[in-house]
């Protein structure tokens, strides 16, 4: 078998050029920085494919099954006997996959951006934290354990909270980054109790062992039950919890639609390929675990993600701005996944449902980067992100219309673009597991067609607007990417997906079910046709559609309303509920009681009324009653 | 008598002879030249650091009055280390405080003779030398915290501290005597072999931990700190919130570990409440400042709360992780202390409102202070994050979930105030931000150790492993 000792280069060189282009970039032009994170990303994308290469035309098969390869591997900290983490990295399908998808996004990110951000004052700031995400994005893929997965976990975190930080003299920009760190840390706190359970139930961080269907974990993880479920199933929703923060399932979907307050080509590399499908990896990481030891769990999962799903791609109908339809269009296809994941079993044909997830996520990765970085074309020429400012563009960039038609094809699944295939399967998954989540997916494939060519008739078709100066298509830097995603977003559904990419790594034929692909691709085309009744020309209808929905539409304008319920509880619940009482008990009742002992005390105090401020005998007042306090609690227990 | 096993006591001895070195330069040098004896004492005091570490047979001296272990060796180890740094860290404050009639002089030998009685106090096998190691640790405290004579705050945080300290000291003698009116015996070891259970000695147990928990500033004992702190000199402030809490983690440690074996369950209960308490009031109290060495003050408070998730139980493995908690405590809050020692020193500023824009004009000082509060919070993947883990993980093994549930939510609360103070550095704008501050090479080396310290230790391994192979030998 091939060893793949060579892949260590490709974290080595991102940290490398992150370094560097963050210590020495201000010194030199700023397009230095420009072109040499480009390149180390571009010598990233190269190893990954010939991994790719290599790994799956026959390096990583044995016996007609995928295996895990472990090229590298350091014992780090050793927390007990038992209990080791290392540092390491892991080859398998997933894995290699996401490899792929990260470096292939990047880098077309990269070429895109050298354009895209020219003349931004933070322009080699900009690169290097590039580099820093590329470089914890694939450390967190390629890690052996949780606890290392853990690790890059939070500096994905971090790096995201920096680029979407980038324009920070803008409050909007700074607000929005802070609440994509703070949500997700929130988040973090339930994958970091899972993660400690996790490893106090079975003893290990190690995938191969965690995730091994006849190993260890899995056999003795359903004994303990608490609450009426496993314990693993508890330590794994709350792995999930983590999950569900970086991949924005509601209800902590609130930070992507105002992470949009990036820079454009950062939106699509983190919010459309990389880091919000971290969260549907690491369940498919662990997915062994989850289908085997607490199908509880993933069925829930399942239906947090059809729910938001179906939630998102309802918002995604009503919103204006074009970046918000993407984010909430992207919320509600990683929704898919999940519910893809959900409805899926272990083993051979059984796990239908994985593979359709990753197989949609490889896809979503092409198309969705695709449309960011179209909309971000669109805006760099009308300076705009309302769609009401646009219309009539087709006329002015035919680069990008064309591009962004292919990319919308695809998301709405008509053949032979790349979407129809990964749905299609995750229909047939769904189908065969739960019928309501297959209806449910059902009318998300028709809402997605719907507002998708909301979005590109509103912007190409349309009126036509006056521009102040008329808008021309981006340069070839930012042309050529979207070129290339439009070409892969044609072919890659052809990629023989089940024969790669398994929950068990043995491979298994498809074909596409006509009995469900035909009704997916007729509900999708009357989604077209609505869409294009509705804004190919402009007329009043959407407008006299929208009254006559009234509070309805409001309703689902302010996306139900979720952000304000969030600022509820925490400006009234917590702040004025916890945090004011406390400020007034000590205010009121501590100082009062405390000035009325100080009176009885006073007799005492003149003696050395020169140094006293007022309080320090309250002090000692409070230490002792404080030992009081202890000493019954203690004798309490002690007569028990 | 063997006079080998003097080399049992060489960290008192060596710092005892320093001490003296102190006195002696002190009187020879002319009041003019006396800052030059900054450098040579520092270098001394470096030298006694390294020696420290040369590994020497570990025994009792003097009938079992005086014990060494790995694991003490280790403690007066890291305290050396923290000292270090903080007389680092004070040269350019005494330079320029201690002029004419001051003397720095008196400062080291204050420091040096704390020092000894920690050392005292970690090493101690009878309730007797515990007593006087923790007094001769306290005492010259508080004439360090007076020690800026010409500024009232500092003068009343010193009395503040001496009565509150003379209170607690009172408190732990009495515990102290109810001991020994149970037993017998102020030996660690007859104490912990003829422990009775009865309710007499659960109370001289709660008086000595009161006495204890008053240094950690534990709540509800902990009101003094904010006080002292706020009106102590930075350095020194830094010295109390490092040096002196950690000596008193590392007794009370050894103490719950040997003497009050016995009583397990009685204190695996009230660390549980106290420790829930001190994060939760810490934390709350830490939200609301607006002087940064109040806020830090309250953070250091908070962070004591953590402390006990590793005492909790009893095991091994806790005890380890909570030596490696403090050691990289020490180097954190050291770190976040020098840089307000820093700007302190230079311009006077204290308030975080006037940290606004600080980036703009401080770069090398915002990203030390951005280290230590990330390390303080428990971000990975610096130090700081390890050591919490750690903690988390040991509280969980010994099935504390709940705890550990309510530490994970303070340690986010505590993250939210933390990032308000990197916020005010690197994001909020000032029309006026603090000018950029001329460090002499003692900050910036002091500044450089804690940043590599904070950096590094988390990722070496060996480090806790090295821990680990000293605390096994404990249970």
């Amino acid at each position: 078998m091939e060893n793949f000792g060579y892949i260590v280069i490709v974290p080595f060189i991102l940290l490398i050029s992150f370094i560097l282009i963050g210590l020495a970039g201000g010194r030199f032009k700023p397009s230095l920085s420009g072109i040499a994170g480009t390149f180390s990303v571009f010598v990233t994308t190269v190893i990954s494919y010939i991994t790719a290469f290599s790994y799956f035309s026959g390096a990583g098969l044995v016996n007609g099954v995928y295996q895990k390869i472990i090229p590298y591997n350091t014992e780090w900290l050793r927390f007990t006997d038992k209990l080791v983490i290392n540092m390491g990295i892991l080859l398998d399908p997933i894995s290699v996959m996401m490899l792929v998808v990260i470096s292939t996004v990047s880098l077309m990110v990269h070429i895109y951006s050298l354009g895209y951000m020219k003349g931004d004052s933070g322009y080699s700031r900009y690169f290097s934290f590039l580099s820093l995400f590329t470089f914890s994005m694939i450390g967190l893929v390629i890690s052996t354990n949780i606890f290392e997965t853990y690790i890059f976990w939070e500096l994905v975190g971090v790096s995201s909270y920096l680029l979407i930080g980038h324009y920070y003299q803008k409050p909007s920009a700074v607000a929005a980054s802070k609440k994509a760190f703070v949500v997700t840390r929130f988040a973090d706190l339930g994958f970091l109790i899972g993660i400690l359970i996790l490893s106090n139930i079975t003893g290990t961080f190690d995938y191969s062992i965690l995730t091994d269907p006849n190993g260890p974990a899995i056999a003795q993880g359903s004994t303990i039950a608490f609450m009426g479920l496993s314990v693993m199933t508890w330590a794994l929703i709350l792995v999930f919890m983590g999950c569900a923060g970086k991949s924005a399932m509601f209800p902590l979907h609130i930070w992507l639609p105002d992470a949009m307050e990036g820079p454009t080509p950062v939106s699509a590399l983190i919010h459309a390929a990389t880091m919000v499908v971290a969260g549907v990896y690491l369940v498919a990481r662990l997915f062994p675990l989850y289908a085997l030891s607490a199908p509880a769990a993933l069925h829930f999962i399942g239906y947090v993600g059809a729910f938001t799903s179906l939630f998102a791609a309802i918002i995604a109908c009503t919103q204006t701005d074009i970046k918000r339809v993407l984010a909430f269009s992207t919320i509600s296809q990683i929704g898919l996944m999940m519910l893809a994941l959900g409805v899926s079993d272990y083993g051979g044909e059984k796990g239908l449902g994985y593979m359709s997830s990753m197989f949609h996520l490889f896809n979503h990765a092409m198309f969705k980067a695709l449309l960011f970085l179209c909309a971000g074309s669109v805006i760099h020429a009308v300076h705009s992100n309302e769609m009401n400012g646009m219309g009539g563009l087709r006329k002015f960039m035919p680069v990008t219309h064309i591009t962004f038609l292919v990319a919308c094809l695809a998301i709405a699944g008509i053949p032979p673009f790349s979407g129809f295939f990964s749905k299609d399967e995750i229909l047939v998954a769904a189908f065969e597991k739960d019928f309501v989540l297959f209806i449910v997916s059902m009318i998300i494939a028709g809402l997605t067609a719907f507002y998708m060519f909301r979005l590109y008739f509103s912007i190409f078709w349309n009126k036509n607007n006056e521009y102040k100066d008329s808008p021309h298509e981006s340069p070839s830097s930012m042309a050529v990417p979207l070129m290339f995603l439009a070409f892969a977003s044609l072919i890659t559904g052809f990629i023989p997906f089940s024969k790669l990419v398994t929950a068990d790594g043995a491979g298994f034929e498809t074909h596409i079910h006509w009995g469900i692909a035909v009704p997916a691709v007729v509900i999708a085309l009357a989604g077209i046709l609505t869409a294009m009744a509705l804004y190919k020309k402009e007329s009043g209808l959407p407008q006299r559609i929208t009254a006559s929905l009234g509070s309805l539409y409001r309703l689902i304008y302010k996306k139900f309303y979720i952000d304000e319920i969030y600022l509820f509880i925490t400006k009234k619940i917590i702040f004025n509920g916890i945090s004011a009482p406390v400020a007034w008990f000590d205010r009121k009742v501590v100082d009062n009681t405390m000035n009325g002992i100080a009176a009885v005390t006073n007799f005492i105090s003149v003696k050395i009324k020169s140094f006293q401020s007022g309080q320090l005998q309250q002090y000692a007042y409070v230490m002792v009653s404080g030992m009081i306090i202890i000493i019954l609690f203690a004798l309490y227990l002690w007569n028990k | 008598m063997d006079f080998g096993q003097l080399l049992y006591m060489r960290h008192e001895i060596i710092l005892s002879a320093i001490a003296l070195i102190v006195l002696i330069l002190e009187i020879s040098i002319s009041n003019k030249n006396i800052e030059k004896i900054i450098p040579v004492l520092t270098v001394l005091f470096f030298i006694n650091t390294i020696a420290g570490f040369f590994p020497v047979e570990t025994g009792s001296l003097f009938g079992g009055m005086y014990k060494t272990t790995g694991i003490t060796i280790l403690m007066k180890n890291i305290l050396n280390i923290g000292v270090l740094i903080v007389l680092i860290q004070s040269a350019g404050w005494l330079k320029s405080n201690f002029t004419g009639s001051s003397n720095i002089g008196g400062y080291f030998f204050i420091v040096i003779s704390s020092l000894i009685g920690m050392d005292f106090m970690i090493s101690s096998g009878n309730f007797l030398m515990f007593y006087i190691g923790i007094e001769l640790a306290t005492i010259p405290l508080a004439a360090l915290v007076a020690s800026e004579k010409l500024k009232e705050r500092s003068a009343e945080a010193g009395v503040k501290l001496i009565l509150s300290a003379a209170l607690s000291s009172g408190i732990l003698l009495y515990g102290i005597s109810l001991l020994y009116g149970t037993n017998g015996s102020l030996y660690f070891d007859n104490i912990a072999s003829s422990f009775q259970n009865n309710s007499l000695q659960m109370l001289a147990f709660i008086f000595i931990f009161t006495g204890i928990a008053f240094k950690i500033s534990i709540v509800p004992f902990h009101l003094w700190t904010a006080d002292v702190y706020e009106g102590a000199p930075v350095n020194i402030t830094s010295f109390l919130s490092v040096i002196s809490k950690g000596s008193a983690a590392f007794i009370l440690l050894i103490l719950l570990f040997t003497v009050f074996k016995g009583i397990e369950g009685t204190w695996n209960s009230v660390l549980y409440f106290v420790s829930v308490l001190t994060m939760t009031i810490g934390n709350l109290f830490a939200i609301r400042q607006k002087n940064i060495k109040r806020f830090l003050a309250f953070s250091s408070i908070a962070q004591a709360g953590f402390i006990p998730l590793g005492i909790i139980g009893g095991s091994a493995i806790g005890f380890s992780s909570v030596v490696y908690f403090l050691l990289i405590y020490l180097f954190s809050n050291l770190g976040a202390f020098g840089v307000v020692a820093a700007i302190s020193n230079a311009t006077g500023r204290e308030n975080i409102d006037e940290y606004n824009g600080l980036y703009s004009t401080n770069k090398g000082l915002s990203l030390v202070m951005m280290l230590s509060l990330f390390s303080l919070a428990g971000i990975p993947p610096v130090a700081g994050f390890f050591s919490k883990f750690f903690l988390f993980t040991s509280a969980a093994k010994q099935g504390y979930y709940l705890l550990v549930f309510i530490a994970l939510i303070n340690a986010t609360i505590s993250l939210y105030y933390y990032l308000l103070v990197v916020k005010a550095m690197f994001i909020n704008k000032n029309e006026m931000p603090i000018g950029p501050v001329k460090n002499d090479a003692y900050t910036k080396l002091g500044l450089i150790i804690c940043a590599i310290g904070i950096i590094a230790i988390g990722f070496a391994g060996i480090i806790f492993d090295y821990i680990n192979s000293l605390t096994f030998g404990i249970k």
